[in-house]
């Protein structure tokens, strides 16, 4: 691999954002036909460094160079033209058109004065069949899984041509199945010619199938190494400039009195069809619960439904002796309620809110964010100044919009609010999407400190490491229902998978 | 990487985003007047004396700042009725209907009242009543649009312009009818005068100026503070920036929303109260024809901050005053200032013009389509 060609080329990009210097002399290279990934904490400026080189921002200084000649990228249609293509960390997608609209968006082909959806489709068909990207042209896409989704926006980058395909964090949203297939498609695109930058916090993934893995840390290139003379231990190191402790340091802990306690109940989406079926389980202080399963499996209604932003069908939710069932989430957070949401653009944040106003997003109207109904902007700050040190949350000031922090640091300005109040049951939703290990090892400890002072824990992840590393006991969802409760320490990962898979449980 | 030195001084991060915010409909204005002006010029006309008549009309006497004023006071009051909405990501097209409704009720009270209570009132119940109840009663013409959002999911937009045609119509049923000046030389639909003591004091003795503009300055001070210094201006924004978000964090949506509503159409009846008793002192059908088309204009301009719709009533109140002098100066006609309002509009509504113009890099986020995660 190391003799073919460099396809493209960064030399010294430097990228000032107000108050923060995100891409510091950064140099980068891409040879043809190559996996390489790109790894470094949140706030790194790895997605920055991505959307200089797509020309969604102009880098201050440097020079970038593709196919051996210098280019000038001023906006994505330059880099379009020299071949290049991005799948965002956001998707660009309309969600009323079709995949064959979308694909050509920007980019028509016209006949006799109308849009040409026929010619269009073929192609997409051909390119589908080429690189096994299974879609259909003629799909909605909004109702697609995001898997397909993504599907999408890799073969909207082929349509055009595209001869290095930029992919940010693109495996978080993906269960491991979906992402399998991702990568099973990333090895076809490479094997074709096409050239792949792959940004991950994974560090098994980019072992398993990067060739060349570049590091960076706060705006700078700190080393770029290959899989084989390297281990997660020490990309880790690189990455947050220290030891991390990869695994959970737990200790025993006596359940208490139970604080949750569900009793079948049934939940329907927004399509109307019943995707919780008859589900009953408690959590205790001092316990983490873990759900396991498959994302699309009901998960995201029954937590909907726990936390007020969905009313379940039939069944019971009582917190802590409350009977809470279809209760409003203002009631429910009242109760002693902390949620991480599972979509932290969607639920968890107002975009163009400062930070230290998102920090109190649940909290505004009471002592001592507010007093008679005015906002107290002094006690916003200091909630805010104290949460950003705690949890090292990465902004230039708490007066940043957080819709211009880093993916994973969105992410933890809803992290430190929800595990800072006073609660007495934690929702945590895919708690660690998108963040760093680093920030992973600091957000798992203190789920644990919760437990340790008795709070219940419900944890539901699509990551079977995480669940297993904090569950005291693991519920298996599948298809809607619970088809397992076990002790974690009594189960493994492969029995886990399974039932996951839909395996029967054995009487034991 | 990280740096504290961001927070310069409040003053100067004041005026920072006073400037970035008011740079666009500057431009636009300047573009705007540049075309108009060059207009003129084609139908013969001489753009300098037009501009120049202008002027004079809107500012070039005490006479003329008073009655740019007065211009001015239903337009502050109905831009801030549509530009609160529009905080709460609700698009308030009713504001002429509501302002109608207001005018009519205050009308009433102010007629009527002492009638039918058979004494008259002192000035301090009857005009604090009389402007209560045009806003109350454009509060729930707006509020009743808020609960069909809320409850139905019917769309404000279509709903308000449904419930302008029903408010107007019924004005003129009324003022034709059972509400219509009975003095034997009237021929105007319109009601009889309210009392003296539902009627503002006057400023100044023979200005028309009024203590209703004074007040729309208060008010626009007070919607500033209600909407980023309170808990309820807090819900309202969060609801209209991000309802998925509101919820989550325990807002009662609906309910917002329906007070959004309300609280916008109280505005804009207030605009209709404040003609009745501190201008005109009656309602008279034609009065307030526009102010509640003008206020969108008005709200968009001013972006929507009470700061900026001040600013953009008295451009348009000293646009359409200054436009009697323009007329009798240069013989154009006054429907060239409605046009140089249509290219202002124009010019902001499709700001991407403007900045291509004058080569501004919009500091916009990128638009993302779907909502996918993370950043
Ligand atoms: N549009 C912007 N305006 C201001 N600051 C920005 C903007 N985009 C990014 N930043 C800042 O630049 C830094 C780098 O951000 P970037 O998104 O590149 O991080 P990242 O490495 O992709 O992190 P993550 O893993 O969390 O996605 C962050 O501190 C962020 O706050
Ligand atoms: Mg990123």
């Amino acid at each position: 691999m190391s003799e073919s060609k460099i396809v493209l080329e960064a030399k010294g990009i430097t990228k000032q954002f107000p108050g923060v210097l995100a891409n510091d002399n950064v140099n980068f290279d891409l040879r043809k036909g190559e996996i390489h990934a790109l790894l470094g904490e949140n706030g790194a400026g790895k997605s920055t460094l991505m959307n200089l080189l797509y020309g969604l921002h102009n880098p201050d200084k440097g020079e970038i160079s593709v196919g051996g000649k210098t280019a000038t990228i001023l906006s994505p249609k330059d880099s379009i033209a020299l071949g290049i293509g991005m799948v965002h960390q956001h998707f660009m997608l309309i969600p009323v058109f079709t995949v064959a609209e979308n694909v050509m968006l920007g980019d028509e082909t016209v006949k006799n004065g109308s849009l040409d959806r026929a010619t269009v489709a073929a192609r997409i068909t051909e390119i589908s069949k080429q690189y096994g990207l299974d879609v259909d042209p003629n799909a909605l896409v909004g109702p697609l899984p995001v898997g397909i989704q993504q599907r999408v926006e890799i073969v909207k980058t082929l349509y055009r041509n595209a001869e290095i395909v930029i992919l940010d964090e693109p495996t978080a949203v993906l269960t491991p199945q979906e992402a399998d297939d991702l990568f099973r498609i990333m090895r076809d695109l490479t094997a074709r010619g096409v050239s792949i930058i792959f940004i991950t916090h994974k560090l098994k993934e980019v072992l398993a199938i990067a060739d060349r893995i570049t590091v960076m840390r706060a705006g700078r290139v700190i080393n770029t190494v290959i899989p084989s003379e390297t281990d997660s231990a020490q990309l880790a190191n690189m990455m947050v400039g220290r030891q991390v402790i990869l695994t959970v340091d737990k200790k025993d802990h006596e359940a208490e009195e139970e604080i949750l306690k569900v009793e079948g109940i049934s939940v329907r989406d927004q399509r109307d069809l019943e995707t919780v079926h008859n589900v009953s389980f408690t959590v205790r202080g001092g316990e983490v619960l873990g759900i396991a399963g498959v994302q699309g499996n009901g998960q995201t209604e029954l937590s909907e439904a726990l936390t007020g932003l969905r009313s379940p069908t039939t069944g019971k939710v009582t917190i802590d002796g409350k009977d809470l069932t279809g209760k409003s989430p203002r009631i429910i957070t009242e109760a002693g309620l902390g949620h991480i949401p599972e979509d932290r653009q969607r639920h968890g944040l107002v975009l163009s809110y400062s930070v230290a106003d998102n920090m109190a997003l649940c909290d505004y109207y009471h002592a001592p964010f507010s007093s008679r109904g005015v906002i107290q902007p002094k006690a916003l700050d200091e909630n805010s100044r104290r949460l950003i040190s705690a949890f090292d949350v990465r902004t230039p000031s708490p007066f940043v919009n957080a819709g211009k922090l880093s993916g994973g640091n969105q992410q933890k300005v809803i992290v430190a609010r929800e595990l800072s109040r006073n609660v007495k049951l934690v929702i945590a939703n895919q708690p660690t999407r998108g963040l760093d290990v680093g920030s992973i090892e600091y957000i798992h400890g203190e789920i644990i400190k919760m437990r340790g002072r008795g709070v219940a824990v419900l944890l539901i992840s699509a990551e079977l490491d995480e669940i297993m590393a904090l569950s005291d006991r693991i519920a298996v969802m599948y298809r809607g229902q619970i088809v397992a409760i076990v002790d974690a320490k009594k189960t493994t990962r492969e029995q886990l998978g399974l039932w996951m898979a839909g395996a029967q449980v054995q009487a034991a | 990487m990280q740096s504290e030195k961001q927070s310069n001084s409040p003053i100067k991060k004041l005026l920072q985003s006073i400037s970035d915010a008011s740079l666009v409909p500057f431009l636009a204005i300047l573009t705007a007047v540049v075309i108009g002006g060059i207009i003129i010029k084609l139908v013969g006309g001489d753009p300098f004396l037009a501009y120049k008549g202008l002027l004079q009309g809107a500012f070039g006497s005490k006479k003329a700042l008073s009655e740019t004023a007065v211009w001015a006071t239903p337009y502050i009051f109905a831009g801030l009725a549509v530009a609160l909405a529009f905080k709460g990501g609700l698009f308030n097209i009713g504001a002429e209907g509501q302002l109608a409704v207001g005018a009519v009720f205050s009308a009433l009270i102010g007629y009527a009242l002492p009638e039918w209570l058979g004494f008259d009132l002192p000035v301090y119940i009857h005009l604090p009543l009389a402007i209560f109840v045009g806003m109350l009663t454009g509060g729930i013409w707006a509020g009743i649009v808020g609960a069909l959002k809320a409850y139905t999911g019917g769309h404000e937009v279509i709903n308000t312009i449904m419930m302008n045609y029903i408010a107007l119509n019924t004005t003129s049923f009324l003022l034709n009818g059972i509400m219509k000046d009975r003095s034997p030389t009237n021929v105007i639909a319109r009601t009889p005068l309210i009392a003296e003591s539902a009627r503002m004091p006057e400023i100044f003795d023979g200005l028309r100026i009024h203590w209703g503009f004074v007040l729309a300055l208060l008010v626009a001070f007070f919607i500033w503070w209600l909407l980023n210094k309170t808990t309820l201006g807090f819900e309202i924004r969060t609801v209209g920036l991000n309802p998925d978000a509101a919820q989550y964090a325990g807002i009662n949506v609906k309910r917002t929303i329906i007070l959004t509503m309300m609280l916008s159409g109280a505005l804009a009846g207030l605009a209709g109260s404040i003609e009745v008793t501190g201008l005109n002192y009656r309602h008279e059908l034609g009065f307030s024809i526009g102010y509640g088309y003008d206020a969108i204009a008005i709200a968009l301009l001013g972006k929507s901050h009470p700061l900026g719709i001040v600013l953009a009533a008295f451009l348009f109140a000293a646009m359409r005053n200054g436009a009697t002098r323009m007329q009798f100066l240069t013989q154009l006609p006054v429907d060239l200032i409605s046009m140089i309002q249509a290219l202002i509009l124009l010019f902001v509504a499709a700001d991407a013009i403007v900045r291509y113009i004058y080569r501004i890099k919009s500091k916009g986020e990128r638009v993302v389509l779907t909502r996918g995660w993370g950043g």
